[in-house]
């Protein structure tokens, strides 16, 4: 079949199979319905579970503000599909164009997408993270098992890594009166996000409400008791922590297993794809059914050096999938870049902390409105001389104008006033990150235009 | 110049009842400056949403001043500080928090929510008024007087004290009308001298909200005492001021617009009537088709801003014309058309970024509500006068009267 | 019903709070918590509040009974927005 013979065909009768039943699998498939894929659709989850939306887990569920059981996410339109929920896919035969289920049942495409995100990385060792009262929040069933245990009074919390879950946890304790430990192998919370200037910002915030906070200290042990269930904690500074309640909250852990043998690019770090969406194979050689959308893909971002960006952002979930999608049934020419500038938010201690591009690349930052010491402003993040990245705390309204900056490349140190500049803010400091990854000097991309339609990638060769 | 500039045209009051030719003109230099010295005409969409959310775009009344005095930006000698919408942050943000304690969340989550139902009773007692007429004047007989009552109650200020402060805030409206024809200086004087008087007649009800707090924003803002801390007694007479005006004078021209626009649009009407639900839509679809403040002209830019290849140099005055940016064809599919059914309407009417309407949900609420009853009630309405005797203002533009007719009311319930 | 804000999207402006004050609420100045899974009874405060948003950034089913409502408005200026 020529190219378009195949597209009409794919688009009428063709076979889409959807691994990943969450958050980007859901508005995948509602994009494919909303451009008139018309074929059978199929999509598989290991979560006995229709898609539900996750950040609720870590603040409103935690405070009783929601129900944990109750987060499932509104659907934009009718899906038609069929749904294989509560069995993982264990395999894919890229040849024969199936995907293997854990029931033994194997399901034939046209087209894959894979959308199987992250899951909580646990505890490393076994026999302590087996204990009664140790916990991990992922999933709902974490979230319901962690909120009994939260509604029965413990005496104290103790949670494992300050980023961000586990500073929304220890958040939503507080407000309920539960005694927490936070312990941190960093300097400060948020570090490896924001770096060491907004950690220590994040700190002060933790220890004013009254959290235990215990930076630059690794958890060495977990100690049960005779029951089975975790009574303390061993610190590397010698110290020792009781506590009924751990929450290991080490970050994520991509679902890529499944895909071994299966000849793609993927690994712990996800799935390499191009700017499209579309997998690259271990070889190098990008596939042309097989896309990857959310938290377990990597793509390339021509703002940022086209470094293969892995983000597990609640946005870029959204946006991926849909462009996926859009890709998945459409003709080479009409395909669309991924090109969303990287956004997230935290809720914690009453501030609303957002940023907008890739904090991480920052090797200087600046306070360019408000203030730290009242816990409201807004700084930017500077590499080699232009503008990566914002973020706010409580000063969410100016962001818009700082995702600008970054999309346009403009020079850093900004070199404009500002309102509500103040003395800390007359020059750029060390961003102070742990460890900052810096891709290659290159060519300056920007992104131009206001809507979807007339987007464009303004590509400007280096001039050194 | 023979020709009259532009911004002479808009705001020549012989263009009022009709301004959007004017604006389409205008879209077509989307960053506009006529005259050495005078403002930056900014109309398209993506653009005046850009800069209300522009740190380098300052409301400070003093760089505004600085600017180059005009109507607007004159000092004030009244001796009352510049109230939050003509501040920059911190002391915007600052004042409007604690502004904003007894009216909104995160402190007063359910206040508006509580007062729908007192809401829709003056509106109702209001229509219940018209009697046996059969033609009523909307503007004086029910847009005017409602969110006049509500904003009374709200505040603390006793009703009946209307036709004292309506002879101080006249002339303060007046004065934001940046019409280049009309005397100045004159309007400019009498102007602070209402605004005089306006604030020392708040200053004795504030003094008596001090001894003996109530439950209202007055008491709320005497007594505050927030992680802010309090406001100083000048402070609170400037937002109490503030809220006054504002708390009544755009919903008027809202509300009035809107059963104007209703009755020039039937079929929406008669579809309001049968669905009550649709009022949500219909509002928003007002605010973005005929919103009741036309152009912000009072920021200036502290910072040298590029808008479309156009610096905008540092110390410029920029007026953001709200109306036009929310018919950009850019932004809207068939723009000049209104259809509450479209979509997206996402609009400029109540502003964006710090200084968006701080009284938007109120308005909403005050509209919704009116715009339902007046809907359900009049039997077969008509203008009887299209288009309507306009108030002079450029800025906030409204019908000064508006004469519908019709042939009795219905009853409350149908 | 079921409802998801777009929180990148947000920026406190509180509309939905204002109209919705059971389903909505700010924790401090400007973070929003809402619940997810409102009550029926809402329906009419959730309809108001998804409208009133300057920033069209909710989304909801089951506004109209049939569980189309809400999505489209959302929808459409979503696609605008990312564009940004």
């Amino acid at each position: 079949m020529a190219g378009d013979d195949f597209l009409r065909w794919l688009r009428r009768e063709g076979r889409i199979v959807i691994v990943g039943a969450s958050l980007a699998g859901l508005r995948a498939a509602e994009t494919l319905r909303a451009e008139g894929f018309a074929g059978s659709l199929t999509l598989i989850g290991d979560e006995p579970y229709e898609p539900y939306d996750r950040p609720p887990l870590s603040k409103a569920v935690l405070l009783g503000k929601a129900s944990p059981h109750h987060t499932e996410l509104p659907r934009r339109r009718e899906i038609d599909a069929t749904w294989r929920l509560g069995v993982a896919a264990t395999g894919l035969d890229t040849a024969a164009k199936r995907v293997r289920l854990a029931d033994g049942d194997e399901v034939a495409y046209d087209r894959l997408l894979i959308a199987t995100g992250v899951r909580a990385r646990p505890w490393p060792r076994e026999s302590e993270a087996r204990l009664d009262g140790v916990f991990v929040l992922r999933t709902r069933d974490d979230a319901v098992r962690f909120r009994r245990r939260l509604d029965s009074s413990p005496g104290r919390v103790f949670v494992i890594g300050a980023g961000f879950t586990g500073s929304e946890i220890a958040s939503a304790c507080r407000e309920r009166g539960i005694a927490v430990t936070v312990a941190e192998r960093a300097d400060a919370p948020l570090v490896g996000a924001l770096g060491g200037v907004i950690g220590a910002v994040a700190g002060e915030l933790q220890r004013e409400h009254g959290v235990d906070l215990r930076t630059g200290v690794m958890v060495t042990a977990l100690e049960g008791d005779a029951a089975g269930r975790v009574r303390a904690a061993h610190l590397s500074d010698g110290t020792s922590v009781e506590t009924d309640v751990v929450v290991v909250s080490l970050g994520a852990t991509r679902n890529t297993e499944w895909l071994a043998g299966s000849g793609l690019g993927a690994g712990p770090r996800g799935i390499a794809c191009d700017a499209g969406c579309r997998a690259f194979d271990f070889r190098g050689i990008v596939t042309d059914d097989i896309f990857v959308a959310g938290d377990v893909a990597r793509s390339p971002h021509p703002l940022f050096g086209y470094q293969f960006l892995s983000l597990e952002h609640w946005g870029n979930a959204v946006t991926q999938a849909e462009t996926a999608a859009h890709n998945m049934i459409s003709a080479s020419s009409e395909r669309r870049p991924h090109i969303w500038v990287p956004a997230f938010w935290s809720a914690q201690f009453g501030v609303n902390i957002k940023s907008v591009g890739v904090p991480g690349m920052g090797e200087q930052i600046m306070i360019t409105q408000g203030s730290r010491a009242e816990r409201r402003f807004v700084a930017a993040y500077g590499y080699q001389g232009r503008v990566i990245a914002a973020v706010s705390f409580d000063n969410a309204r100016w962001l818009e104008f700082y995702q600008r900056l970054i999309e346009t490349a403009a020079p850093f140190p900004p070199d404009f006033a500002t309102v509500d500049r103040r003395a800390e803010g007359r020059a750029p400091m060390p961003a102070d990150f742990p460890d900052p990854s810096l891709p290659t000097h290159g060519p300056t991309v920007t992104l131009s235009g206001y809507s979807p339609a007339d987007r464009r990638l303004v590509f400007t060769p280096s001039r050194h | 110049m023979t020709h009259a500039s532009l911004l002479q045209r808009i705001t020549d009051y012989a263009h009022r009842a009709d301004p959007y030719p004017l604006y389409e003109e205008l879209r077509k230099t989307p960053v506009l400056h006529e005259e050495e010295g005078g403002p930056y005409l900014v109309s398209s969409y993506w653009d005046i949403a850009g800069l209300l959310h522009d740190p380098r775009v300052s409301s400070d009344a003093a760089n505004l001043a600085a600017a180059g005095a005009d109507v607007l930006g004159g000092p004030d000698e009244t001796g009352l500080p510049p109230s939050f919408i003509r501040l920059d942050p911190p002391e915007h943000d600052r004042l409007r928090r604690i502004a904003n304690r007894p009216f909104g969340p995160p402190h007063s989550p359910r206040l508006l929510d509580s007062l729908r139902d007192d809401l829709a009773e003056i509106v109702s007692g209001l229509i219940d008024g018209f009697g046996d007429a059969r033609e009523v004047d909307l503007v004086d007989q029910f847009a005017y007087p409602f969110p006049v009552t509500v904003i009374c109650r709200l505040l603390g200020v006793p009703r009946e004290d209307e036709p004292r402060f309506r002879a101080w805030v006249d002339p303060i409206v007046a004065n934001l009308d940046p019409d280049t024809e009309a005397g100045e200086a004159e309007r400019r004087r009498a102007a602070q001298e209402a605004r005089t008087h306006l604030g020392m007649y708040l200053a004795g009800l504030a003094e008596q909200r001090q001894r003996e707090p109530r439950d209202d924003m007055l008491s709320a803002l005497v007594t505050s005492q927030g992680p802010d801390g309090p406001m100083s007694v000048m402070e609170v007479l400037s937002t109490a001021v503030l809220l006054l005006i504002a708390g009544h004078e755009t919903t008027v021209n809202l509300i009035t617009n809107g059963m104007l626009t209703l009755l020039r649009h039937p079929e929406v009407l008669r579809r309001l009537r049968e669905d009550p639900d649709l009022v949500v839509r219909i509002v928003e679809e007002l605010l973005r088709y005929e919103p009741p403040v036309q152009f912000v002209p009072q920021r200036t830019c502290i910072a040298d801003i590029e808008v479309r290849g156009v610096t905008i140099p540092k110390g410029s005055r920029i007026w953001l014309v709200l109306a036009a940016g929310n018919r950009d064809p850019e932004r809207f599919k068939d723009p000049d058309r209104f259809d509450p059914d479209r979509e997206d309407i996402q609009h400029l009417g109540f502003g964006s970024g710090i200084h968006s309407c701080f009284g938007a949900p109120l308005a909403r609420m005050e509209t919704q509500i009116a715009l339902t009853a007046l809907a359900r009630r009049l039997d077969n309405p008509r203008l009887l006068e299209d288009p309507p005797p306009y108030r002079r203002n450029a800025v906030l533009r409204g019908p000064r009267h508006l004469r519908v007719g019709f042939d009795g009311l219905r009853p409350e319930r149908a | 019903m079921r409802l998801v804000v777009d929180l990148n999207r947000c920026q406190g402006y509180a509309q939905c709070v204002f109209f919705a004050p059971d389903v909505f609420a700010l924790h401090g100045e400007e973070a929003l918590v809402y619940d997810p899974h409102p009550d029926e009874v809402q329906r009419e405060r959730l309809a108001r509040a998804v409208a009133a948003c300057p920033v069209q950034a909710i989304t909801a089913e089951g506004l109209d009974g049939t569980g189309e409502t809400g999505e489209t408005a959302a929808g459409t200026g979503e696609a605008v927005l990312h564009g940004r």
